[in-house]
């Protein structure tokens, strides 16, 4: 007992990566075939997930404080719809445009932030809310798809490739091709090390844990939980919107439609990735793996060719189920030790 | 002062409230457009089948009201909400059609099966996903918006699979008769109102309205009573998914066809809103089915109103979401406090004046 | 430090000096948490100043914080920590050091917290994290946290309740070793035994009054379960008949080794038809956590268990209502009242949840069962469609009653149903307990007041931390055997 007890909150994370290594051994065996040996493959499961990996920080940051924001995903849709009718249609310049979406990222999640922390409205209805809202501003905005083709720096920053110098392989025509990243990735991966810097040397990182762990406990030894909770908002609304420009280097372009459910992807990330939904344990790494877990999902259900796409969401579906009431099972575990 | 004060108090105060103030907006806006200023209420007689902006709203807003019921007896119970409804309708559609017409079949005139056969596979599948919520929030105690979400992804995307990704299309008159008239009343005003008629009956005729109240108020407190909490809550996510079954039945037949990407989308959204601007609480505990459902009708007139204003069904949820905010900051506890605080100050000025 | 004349308490004086473990006692109500409350900055007093040494003047406390920072910390029986947190964290957190460029200096925190372990004599890991530890370890870092804090009063509320012997000694240890430091610690707890083991001195509470501050010498056992208890008579007259003979021989209950883990060792007890058999012992001695286990409301876990001559298997409290029984909870908001349901509502809940959710009682049924109840117990009410939430206490308690007296129930079980409520209330809540036995139900009466309980039961039973530890009947049932039968050995007389 008292074993399971100690590693209850590191062994959600081992299954992860055991479960990631599994995955992408047996997807490297099965579709051997078709390229999933190569560096490339993996590299570009970063590349197409570079704006999940921002979000998804974020939405473990909100998660660890024991709250929940769903809001993200159209968050992203807004920031790429806003991107590219400011480029394409008013003609405004690129860096302007990127410093207007972090700051609606900002306000948006100061006001959700607020009525969450200080006015005690549950978090997922009011990031439904936002959820809803900020779709719909997407059709606001335009109600066309718009792409970018005219802004020469964001389209500078799309194409550049950043390439590897070693683990290349030589195509059918006998040509070296070598494995390349994109700047949305850089982006991604430095998101992910300053949000764990963050929470783990920061005053404000720490008292997130604190606030997820027990909340009345926080608060009596003198922490400010209402400022936490706002501020954790803050952080992801924000994190969100720099997912969303990572997602329109990618996409280059702005749909009313796109990113739907990744507050799913990134909500399920952090699932598998450790974090407990009902807050205090896991960290940034942990969802880092669960991307990639998702991303392998999605690759490998790719390579096979017959499957349908939608096959990727259900495994995700199943995957987060399986974690969700693990958890559940560790939680009562725990419960029943402590009488 | 005082009477003011007893009518807002009065449960049925908020939907009625609202559904006037979207009337009166109706009749500013026909009027502005020189219409007759009454255009929202005329009723006619157009080839047979009855015609009119009101007549609209009641049978566009069938799906809302279906579902409002079962959403507003989880909220009850459980405190929480169940936002796989949307998801669930469209897996009902995949399921029913797929039946109907056979596994990979994209367009029939003819049924493979029964109609009955259909419909049932469909309801019954609803109801297990709302058994499978149940089971997560009842006896894994799970937040309920987390155990539904798993749903509310992966509905559709198992209704895609029971589709072959597909729009499948069922294209005989006795399925689109479900979404169209029966003589000259559109059918998902019937459904709906049989719908409701059986939930109040049962909840009229059997404790179960007590049994679910007293779970969502005080857990423990009906279980020292005797209650056995994780079956009621567990029996009222049932309900919910055999209502959104239901909802899915009438949205299917609409069109008669499976879009799963489409059938009940942001549909939750408008169940939520439906039961919150009924009056309910969406703290749980005491409900009034007659509030949800003129909410739901309400929202309906909304969404009438705004696309008659030349919103699109994409820009829609922007005003939705607006008034879902201010619904739960009304209800908000540190609001009301404030609220207090403020009338308190003004009272005692008053009285210094 | 002394303030006199707290209002919600009243006149109550609190002295505590320096270098002094001073146990707080009193039973339920009796005012101690009012008082902790005061001192922390929780509630607001009235009346009355408090003083601190080093402080010029009354102080106040706005909250728990400022009360710190003056120099009170409280540690309660919850360990009110972070259990994902690291120890070292836990201990510094909110006061992190810093390292130059604004980020927490871990290193420094942990040789910090690792150093201030080894002072209190701590074996503890303090990069591991915090739910790693028992209980007792977490209890004794949450005592170092406030000690570390320049804490000159310490308060520490039924920090026991959940350690073992061996954790409890190790507490004392460490409560000695700050006590020797110049410490103050005002200790609120149950147990007698521990009282004895650590104190220096005594103030006893009962009813928001104070019954006195005591040194240890000059208050064995007896007299201290007295003084908590309370030996004035009030002139109510006996309503209890003379002899027992409306006991039938007939047993109702019988219990063989039953228990329920973490709160009732194993016991066996037989409740006669028609009997009233009262169940005594301090808060936390296991008193209503037994009849729980009888009631199924904590599932029983060992031992039979047999209702009317056939053994019953209950698993919820449904099955033990089916079997004719009831029970009416000790903390009436928690357990007891469905707060947004009317008065009606709350009177058929237990009979509709016998009928099962098809049958619903009719509403001119329920009318009439509601009103037959308002009238026989006299509830104050509106009129029976009032919500249950706003009438007062006795009448709330009322109400429950009537839920199961409606139920027609064979066996009741009581759990303080006299607490909070008014003299004239009481008596009428005992009378009915006499009738109902009268009229052949059995039932438990679980009260802190050992007076009432002498009026209305037959037979006593006594428990201790837990335990079954005797019965008591006949000529025994005194004030004084029933104290003595409390207090348990060791008598310091």
């Amino acid at each position: 007992m008292k074993k399971i007890k100690i590693q209850s909150s590191n062994i959600l994370l081992l299954i992860t990566v055991v479960l990631f290594i599994c995955m992408y051994t047996a997807g490297c065996v099965v579709y051997a075939n078709k390229g999933f040996t190569h560096l490339q493959t993996f590299l570009n499961i970063l590349i197409n997930n570079a704006g999940l990996i921002c979000v998804a920080c974020g939405t473990t940051m909100v998660m660890l404080s024991g709250g929940i924001d769903i809001s993200v995903g159209s968050v992203v849709a807004m920031d790429c719809m806003f991107l590219a009718v400011g480029m394409e249609e008013w003609k405004m310049n690129s860096i302007t445009l990127m410093i207007l979406v972090l700051l609606i990222g900002l306000v948006f999640g100061l006001f959700q932030g607020f009525c969450i922390a200080y006015l005690d409205i549950q978090p997922f209805i009011v990031t439904m809310a936002g959820l809803f809202f900020a779709r719909g501003m997407t059709a606001v905005i335009c109600k066309d798809q718009v792409s970018i083709v005219s802004d020469k720096l964001f389209t500078a920053l799309s194409n550049t490739k950043l390439t590897i110098p070693f683990g290349g392989y030589v195509n059918k025509k006998g040509a070296m091709i070598m494995p390349f990243l994109r700047v949305s990735v850089i982006v991604a991966i430095i998101c992910v090390i300053v949000t764990y810097l963050i929470l783990k040397y920061t005053k404000f990182g720490r008292s997130i844990y604190a606030v997820g762990g027990n909340q009345q406990s926080a608060s009596l030894m003198g922490l400010n939980v209402k400022k936490t909770r706002l501020l954790t908002h803050v952080v992801a609304s924000f994190l969100a919107s720099i997912g969303g420009i990572c997602y329109c280097l990618n996409t280059m372009c702005g749909t009313t439609t796109q990113a739907t459910g990744l507050e799913m992807d990134a909500i399920s990330s952090a699932v598998i990735g450790g974090t407990l939904l009902t807050g205090g344990v896991g960290n940034v790494l942990g969802t880092f793996v669960g991307v990639l877990i998702n991303g392998t999902i999605s690759s490998l259900v790719k390579s096979n060719g017959k499957l349908i796409s939608s096959w990727a969401n259900i495994i995700t579906a199943i995957l987060l189920c399986f974690f969700i009431v693990l958890q559940a099972i560790f939680a009562k575990i725990k419960e029943r030790s402590k009488l | 002062m005082n009477k003011i004060k007893n009518i807002t108090k009065m449960q049925l105060f908020l939907p009625i409230f609202s559904m006037i103030l979207v009337m009166c907006i109706n009749v500013i806006y026909d009027i502005a457009n020189g219409n007759a200023a009454l255009n929202f209420f005329y009723i006619t007689i157009k080839n047979g089948v009855l015609f009119g902006r009101l007549i609209d709203v009641l049978n566009r807003g069938s799906e809302v009201a279906i579902l409002a019921i079962g959403m507003t007896l989880v909220v009850s119970s459980s405190a929480g909400t169940d936002i796989s409804v949307g998801s669930v309708m469209s897996l009902y559609g995949g399921m029913c059609c797929m039946v109907l017409a056979g596994y990979g079949v994209t367009n029939v005139s003819e049924y493979k099966q029964p109609l009955i056969v259909g419909i049932l596979a469909g309801l019954l599948l609803a109801c297990v996903c709302g058994l499978f919520n149940g089971f997560l929030i009842a006896y894994m105690n799970i937040q309920p918006m987390v155990a539904t979400l798993i749903l509310w992804s992966a509905g559709r995307a198992i209704g895609l699979l029971l589709c072959n990704s597909n729009i499948v299309y069922v294209r005989v008159e006795s399925f689109q008769k479900i979404g169209g008239y029966v003589g000259f009343l559109p059918t998902p005003i019937l459904v709906a109102a049989i719908c409701v008629a059986v939930a109040s009956i049962v909840l009229r005729f059997t404790a179960l309205g007590t049994y679910i109240q007293s779970v969502g108020i005080n857990k423990k407190a009906s279980r020292i009573s005797g209650f056995n909490s994780a079956v009621i809550i567990l029996l009222t996510y049932v309900i919910c998914g055999l209502f959104a079954g239901l909802a899915g039945m009438v949205a299917t037949s609409r069109i008669y066809s499976a879009d799963t990407n489409n059938i009940g989308l942001n549909m939750e959204m408008d169940a939520i809103l439906a039961v919150a601007l009924g009056g309910n609480s969406l703290g749980g505990g005491k409900f009034n089915l007659a509030g949800s459902i003129i909410g739901a009708y309400t929202i309906q007139a909304i969404t009438t109103t705004l696309y008659a204003l030349g919103v699109s069904s994409a820009q829609a949820p922007v005003f939705k979401a607006i008034v879902v905010i201010m619904i739960v900051v009304i209800q908000s506890a540190p609001f009301k406090d404030f609220l207090k605080k403020f009338t308190a100050k003004k009272s005692t000025k008053e009285v210094a004046a | 430090m002394s303030f006199p004349g707290v209002k919600a308490l009243e006149d109550v004086d609190f002295t505590l000096k320096k270098g002094e473990i001073r146990a707080l006692m009193g039973e339920n109500g009796a005012g101690k948490s009012t008082l902790i409350k005061c001192l922390t900055g929780v509630n607001k007093f009235q009346a009355g100043e408090i003083y601190l040494d080093g402080i010029e003047g009354p102080i106040v406390n706005k909250d728990t914080m400022d009360a710190q920072h003056k120099g009170i910390s409280t540690v309660y029986q919850e360990v009110n920590l972070c259990p994902n947190l690291s120890v070292a964290e836990n201990l510094f957190i909110g006061r992190e050091p810093m390292t130059k460029i604004g980020t927490v200096n871990r290193k420094e925190m942990n040789r910090r917290a690792a150093e201030l372990m080894s002072n209190l004599e701590l074996d503890v890991d303090v990069t591991k994290n915090l739910e790693e530890y028992s209980l007792a370890l977490q209890q004794m870092i949450a005592i170092a946290r406030a000690v570390d804090m320049d804490s000159k009063v310490l308060i520490l509320d039924e920090p026991t309740s959940s350690l073992d012997d061996h954790e409890v000694e190790k507490l004392f240890n460490m409560m000695r070793n700050l006590k020797s430091q110049g410490v103050g610690i005002i200790f609120v707890t149950h147990f007698l035994e521990q009282v004895y083991a650590v104190c220096d001195g005594i103030t006893v509470l009962r009813n928001g009054m104070l019954v006195g501050e005591y040194e240890i010498e000059d208050l064995p056992r007896v007299k201290l379960v007295a003084a908590m208890m309370g030996k004035d008579f009030d002139d109510l007259s006996a309503i209890k008949k003379e002899g027992d003979d409306q006991v039938s021989d007939e047993l109702f209950i019988e219990a063989k080794g039953c228990s329920h883990a973490g709160t009732i060792k194993p016991f066996d007890l037989d409740i006669h038809k028609g009997e009233v058999i009262g169940l005594t012992g301090l808060l936390g001695s296991g008193r209503s956590e037994l009849a729980r286990v009888i009631y199924g409301a904590d599932k029983n876990q060992t031992g039979t268990l047999k209702v009317d001559g056939k053994e019953a298997h209950i698993n919820q409290p449904l099955d033990a209502m089916k079997l004719g029984m009831g029970l009416l909870p000790d903390d009436r908001k928690a357990e007891g009242i469905i707060g947004d349901l009317s008065v009606r509502e709350n009177i058929i809940l237990a009979l509709q949840a016998k009928a099962g959710p098809l049958n619903k009682i009719p509403y001119k049924k329920q009318c009439e069962i509601a009103d037959q109840f308002i009238e026989l117990l006299q509830i104050k009410t509106a009129s029976r469609e009032t919500l249950i939430k706003q009438l007062s206490g006795g009448n709330q308690q009322k109400v429950i009653l009537a839920r199961w007296l409606a139920t027609n129930p064979d066996f009741l079980v009581l759990d303080e149903p006299t607490r909070g409520i008014d003299i004239g209330t009481k008596t009428e809540i005992q009378k009915l307990v006499v009738k109902l036995a009268e009229e052949g139900k059995s039932i438990i009466f679980i009260s802190s007041e050992i007076e009432e309980m002498l009026r209305t039961c037959n037979r006593m039973a006594v428990l201790r931390d837990g335990q079954k530890v005797g019965e008591i009947s006949g000529n025994e049932m005194t004030q004084e055997g029933i104290m003595k039968a409390i207090a348990g050995g060791g008598s310091d007389e």
